[in-house]
């Protein structure tokens, strides 16, 4: 294919054709299915989990519904529109951010919520979302790799909802935060000396953060460092759901089988912990067949990310997809001793409605980009 | 900002979008790698251990109470023991409507009507499934209970041990009683090995020994879940046991140690009749060894109302009794003492050299301080006439010891008191104890906020030489003294005597502690007092004649009247005419057999009048029964 130069950012609509003209529905099916096995999976798990707790589940089976709504409706956008809109939906998330340390509910020691009467969530968890979404935003104007200039703004687009986070506290949520808009800049090219740079200062900010950390945060470093330490304390979730995995061996104990998680030893265990479930009673070979539910997913977001068309669609695709790996990762990492315990729910999986209904935008958004292709006429 | 326009290779940008895709694709697959390998290690290399602990995990340790140690008397008699008791218990996630129940269970007449909000409370702020103590059952209650138990959801019976003191209020100030741990309590005490105590000494011996009675905690593994409900438990009747893990490992409680108390209890029983139907306090003392034979303060109470869960209400009957049966008047108690003071001040005085005892002074019924008009006046209104040392102390000649105190100084009073052990606690192995006060310039100063009130004046010395002004003491200080005046040796009062381990029955004795604070004091001293101190029992004139009459032994005392009011300069005391409560406080001190003394002893009349009478009776009663029983023994 021969190279073609383009004048400015302006696109030149008239040299292109849409070949889905006259769609009015976008469906991508390898993530819709694979996305749709995840969450069958998660809803039969969590049966188990919730101790068959009837009524819970049902509440879960509306938020995935709504949560397959947003899928359906955020795969009708056209990413032009979308990225029309994109400041704003930034703007509007970090303002619900600021609303939530105004006004938040408090839970756990944190203050996370917004309560509105009928609906009750997590800002937080938008900017997931919104944080790949300005970035790609902004850097699709403009030349790749960004220049120092772009990274400070990119820095900021970064830091300011990161550190607003940090301040509910929501260490997890606000790492996740952080690692969605670095992963979404890593793809726009930024070179490995400024990563390198970038990971020195990193070190370097350890101390720094560590004495800005609260107590509890710092108790689950050390407990993570050293889980046996405080048994009947901060190292009980690790050390109860790695009980948990180990005892589930290779096939697993069985559904509704798993003593650890029936018998309640295992905390948090409809939440950040089901994974720890899943893996008692269906064993590693339930779990690897999760795990490969996942990477088709976030593969086939990656293969959209690459066969999107311009720098927005490429690096929002890409973004979004190492998101929702990470989500798996961290948490996977989390039950199973790799990482600290920083609460961060399994995706698709985890009781919980914010996080399931802006990983579903997400792949929402992945299937417009990918429905939303145009072939360039050369 | 200026808009550039900028030439762009698209095709670049892309090629480096993809290539980034690539290695993020990359890294995907290897931490993907990274979490298969981790969960392979512990789900398939480690799964026997894990296995084992999921089974490990279904086992709780359960706290098992220690059974808490025995008091026995000097002689082996039983002053505190643990009884089977019934418990009525709840257990709060079981229970429908707390309300409802509680009231049904007060139309049984199991529970106190007032105690209904503490109960709530108690229920409400307890800890997931563990049980709450709504009240200790007579059998007949729990009788009435268990015929009704299956209309009670949540609310149970359950076998537990009381502490129960078989003596009653003979023992309530000496023994003590126990009670719930308080916030305080558990600030000092070790927490993991209270974990199945409820109750804690309040009081008395109960509470300095506490550690000693109470034992070490054992406990019993059982089977449950991780929020502590009890799936199987090994102890409990028909349980299965082929559906138990084999290793439910138990270790049982050790109890605590046995106490064996320096009290006589029939010299305590005696003590107690002596003193029926007064407010007062008598304690008697083993002079060579410390040891408190008896401790009374009356009115008394019955300990076992405490250890049995004393109602609101039954406590406040207790607080507001304008008698105080709870205040221990033995320790706390500060009454003037009046002219059972006299044998300390004159024995110091002879000491400092700052009296002759044969050098006769003449009283006529009143003393005035040099220059002043203002007059001290005698108990006997016609005077002693010329009096020395020993007709001072047996006729307690109160113009003698005016000029006493006046020549020796406030200063030399003040240090000459303390070393008997007045103005400071004894350190007796309870707790409790008032410091009483012997004042001087420094404790004036010390105490009284306004500065015309901080200086010291002459005639404050004056009246300190009969035991008047500021100046107080406890019962059991002054039983103190007197001890040191029978033993010339000073010895620190002490209750507990021994420990005994339970298990194997060995007897720790506890050596007694000799206090050094005593000066240099010469023998003929010590024999003039004494002597005087015989005069006041035997002479025709001594003022515990009638008291001591025909005693069988020979007893050494001295009385003491303490003004409750003071009597303007003309005014006469007329005890029919004065509200019993502001009668003088008769106070005796004595130490018998006179020659070899074994027993020394004060006792504290409040409003009793004279010394001379209801005290030094009392003593005589005291004194009959210990030194009858020691003839016999």
């Amino acid at each position: 294919m021969a190279r073609r130069l383009f004048l400015d950012a302006g696109s030149s609509q008239a040299a292109i054709r849409n070949p889905f003209q006259g769609r009015s529905f976008m469906m991508d099916l390898p993530l819709a299915i694979s996305s749709l096995a995840v969450c069958a999976l998660g809803l039969v798990i969590l049966y188990s989990a919730a101790d068959q707790n009837m009524p819970l589940l049902l509440r879960q089976g509306v938020r995935l519904s709504v949560g397959l709504l947003a899928f359906v409706v955020a795969a009708q956008v056209a990413p032009s529109t979308l990225r029309m809109w994109t400041p704003w939906i930034f703007l509007a998330s970090v303002g619900l951010l600021l609303w939530v340390l105004v006004d938040g509910a408090v839970g756990n020691g944190a203050q996370r919520w917004l309560d509105w009467g009928v609906i009750r969530f997590q800002p937080s968890e938008l900017l997931k979302l919104s944080v790949p979404l300005m970035i790609a935003w902004y850097m699709h104007d403009r030349a790749l790799p960004p220049t120092l200039l772009n990274l400070g703004v990119l820095a900021c687009i970064i830091a300011v909802p990161t550190l607003l986070i940090l301040r509910q506290p929501d260490l997890g949520t606000a790492a996740l935060v952080f690692a969605a808009g670095a992963l979404t800049v890593l793809l726009a090219g930024v070179s490995l000396r400024i990563i390198a740079a970038c990971g020195v200062l990193a070190l370097g900010m350890v101390p720094i953060l560590w004495n800005t950390m609260l107590d509890y945060q710092r108790a689950r470093v050390l407990t993570f460092l050293n889980p046996e330490s405080d048994p009947l304390g901060a190292g009980y979730n690790i050390i109860q759901s790695k009980i948990a995995l180990g005892s589930g061996g290779l096939f697993g104990r069985g559904w509704l089988n798993g003593t650890q998680s029936h018998l309640e030893f295992l905390p948090e265990r409809s939440t950040d912990f089901i994974f720890a479930v899943m893996g008692e009673e269906f064993g590693l070979l339930g779990l690897l067949f999760l795990l490969g539910l996942y990477l088709v997913v976030v593969g086939r977001g990656l293969y959209i990310a690459a066969q999107a068309q311009d720098n927005f669609g490429r690096l929002l695709a890409g973004g979004l997809s190492l998101t929702f790996f990470l989500h798996v990762f961290v948490n996977a990492g989390m039950v199973c001793g790799l990482l600290p315990v920083v609460g961060v729910p399994l995706p698709l999986i985890s009781l919980g409605g914010t996080s399931m209904v802006t990983l579903m935008a997400g792949l929402g958004i992945l299937t417009a980009i990918h429905g939303n292709r145009r072939l360039l006429v050369t | 900002m200026r808009r550039q326009l900028q030439i762009r290779d698209r095709w670049e940008e892309q090629r480096l979008v993809i290539s980034r895709l690539v290695f993020t694709a990359v890294l995907v697959v290897a931490m993907s790698g990274v979490l298969v390998w981790r969960l392979f290690q512990i789900q398939v290399s480690h799964h026997e251990v894990f296995a084992e602990l999921a089974q490990g995990n279904r086992m709780r340790i359960e706290p098992l109470a220690p059974t808490r140690g025995l008091i026995f008397d000097r002689n082996g008699q039983l002053l505190a023991e643990n009884l089977p008791a019934w418990e009525l218990v709840a257990i709060p996630e079981e229970i429908v409507d707390l309300q409802a129940s509680l009231q049904a269970l007060e139309a049984l007449e199991l529970l106190d009507p007032a105690e209904r909000g503490n109960l709530v409370d108690a229920v409400n702020s307890h800890r997931r499934f563990e049980r709450v103590v709504l009240a200790n059952l007579t059998e007949s209650q729990a009788a009435r209970f268990s015929a009704r138990r299956h209309r009670f959801s949540g609310i149970d019976i359950r076998e537990g041990l009381i502490r129960h003191y078989p003596y009653g209020d003979l023992t309530g100030h000496s023994i003590g009683y126990m009670g719930s741990i308080s916030a305080g309590d558990l600030e000092r005490i070790d927490r993991a090995n209270y974990a199945a105590t409820a109750l804690i000494g309040i009081s008395g011996v109960e509470r300095s020994y506490q550690e000693d009675l109470h034992g070490t905690v054992g406990f019993r593994q059982q089977l449950v879940n991780a929020q502590g409900r009890v799936l199987v438990d090994p102890a409990a009747v028909g349980a299965s046991t082929d559906s138990m893990p084999g290793n439910l490992d138990t270790r049982w409680p050790v109890p605590g140690k046995n106490l064996v108390v320096s009290l006589d209890i029939e010299l305590q029983l005696a003590a107690q009749m002596a003193m029926e139907g007064l407010r007062g306090a008598a304690v008697a003392i083993e002079p060579a060894t410390g040891d408190v034979l008896a401790l009374v303060s009356t009115p008394a109470f019955d300990p076992n109302r405490f250890a049995s869960g004393l109602s609101y209400s039954g406590y406040r009957e207790l607080e507001t009794n304008p008698d105080k049966p709870l205040f221990n008047r033995a320790l706390a108690g500060g009454y003037p003492p009046g002219s059972t003071v006299k044998p300390f001040l004159g024995l110091a005085a002879m000491n400092l050299n700052a009296l002759n005892p044969d050098d006769p002074t003449y009283c006529a019924g009143h003393y005035s301080l040099p220059g002043q008009t203002h007059q001290y006046r005698d108990w006997r209104r016609e005077g002693h006439g010329l009096v020395d040392l020993h007709k001072a102390v047996v006729e307690s000649c109160d113009v003698y010891f005016y000029r006493l105190a006046v020549n020796m100084g406030i200063d030399a009073i003040d240090s000459s008191l303390r070393v008997f052990g007045f103005g400071a606690q004894t350190g007796i192995d309870i707790g409790g104890e008032t410091r009483g006060v012997v004042p001087s310039r420094e404790w004036k100063r010390n105490n009284f906020p306004r500065r015309e009130d901080q200086t010291w004046f002459p005639g404050e010395t004056v009246i300190s030489g009969i035991g008047q002004g500021y100046t107080t003491a406890t019962p059991l200080q002054l039983a103190h003294a007197t001890a040191v005046l029978a033993a010339g040796a000073r010895l620190k009062p002490r209750l507990v005597v021994a420990t005994q381990t339970a298990v194997s029955g060995d007897v720790v004795r506890i050596d007694p502690v000799r206090l050094d604070s005593l000066p240099e004091i010469d023998a003929r001293h010590w024999q003039r007092i004494r002597e005087a101190m015989i005069g006041v029992t035997e002479d025709p004139q001594g003022t515990a004649r009638l008291a001591m009459l025909q005693a069988p032994y020979r007893v050494a005392g001295k009385t003491g009247t303490a003004q409750v009011i003071s009597l303007a300069q003309d005014e006469e005391y007329d005890e029919d005419a004065l509200d019993e409560r502001l009668r003088d406080h008769g106070l005796f001190i004595a130490f018998a057999p006179a020659d070899n003394p074994t027993i020394a002893l004060a006792v504290v009349v409040e409003n009793g009048g004279s010394g001379s009478g209801l005290p030094a009776q009392a003593a005589r009663r005291i004194l009959d029964v210990y030194l009858a029983a020691e003839d016999y023994g």
